[in-house]
């Protein structure tokens, strides 16, 4: 098998209409045999720290029918994020990263997040990923 | 007829339901084994060839009918 292709996404935002296309891009990317790095920074950690991805809503005023939106997701049949998550990790193609100064920024500690998260890096790290990689994403 | 060695349900499943089971399934099997998926999200039309041209599956048969999509995987 040649070397496997490289996704890197910049996760900035914590909404769930933003974690939604993440977690189904990084699952399905992973289901596709390419290694998926997500790098969780700014309004994206809230999502990687523990019962972060349950507290996520819709943003703005729209947040009001977060309840509704996550009915209409699970009628269809639609994994919760949660659920997504697992089935990321389960293709143990897609490694998560938070980001270290959002950390010191918003006083998130080590504790405070899942225990997914592989490693805790900056910037720098995160590009010399994307630069290797075929895809490329902020969202 | 061809002999299957797993099927797979996918009926009434979205995007990446279908795809993230393809992979999980085909996982465990062996090299040369066949699989079938029947699928109704419309998306998997495109989707499990994608998915097979990444993952090196070969796609042996696709049929639909009544919007039921069928697939017959041999894989990797």
């Amino acid at each position: 098998m040649t070397e496997k292709m490289k996704h890197a996404y910049v996760v900035h935002s914590g909404t769930l209409d933003k974690l939604y296309p993440v977690f189904m891009l990084a699952s399905t990317g992973g289901a596709m045999d390419a290694e998926v790095h997500l790098f969780f920074t700014f309004w994206g950690l809230d999502a990687v720290k523990k019962g972060g991805l349950d507290k996520a809503k819709l943003p703005g005023i729209m947040s009001v029918g977060t309840g509704m939106m996550k009915g209409k997701i699970k009628k269809v049949g639609v994994p919760s994020l949660p659920e997504l998550l697992k089935m990321c990790r389960d293709t143990e193609n897609v490694k998560i990263y938070a980001c270290s100064t959002t950390m010191a920024m918003m006083d998130v500690k080590e504790e405070d997040l899942i225990d997914e998260v592989d490693e805790i890096v900056g910037a720098a790290t995160f590009l010399d990923l994307a630069m290797d990689a075929q895809v490329q994403m902020f969202i | 007829m061809v002999n299957i060695d797993v099927e797979l349900d996918c009926k009434g499943m979205y995007c990446p339901m279908p795809i993230v089971k393809l992979k999980k399934a085909t996982k465990i099997m062996e090299s040369g084994q066949l699989l079938k998926l029947v699928a109704t999200d419309p998306g998997s039309v495109r989707d499990v060839p994608a998915w097979a041209k990444k993952t090196g599956a070969e796609i042996i048969e696709t049929t639909e009918s009544d919007g039921e999509y069928e697939f017959i995987i041999k894989v990797s």
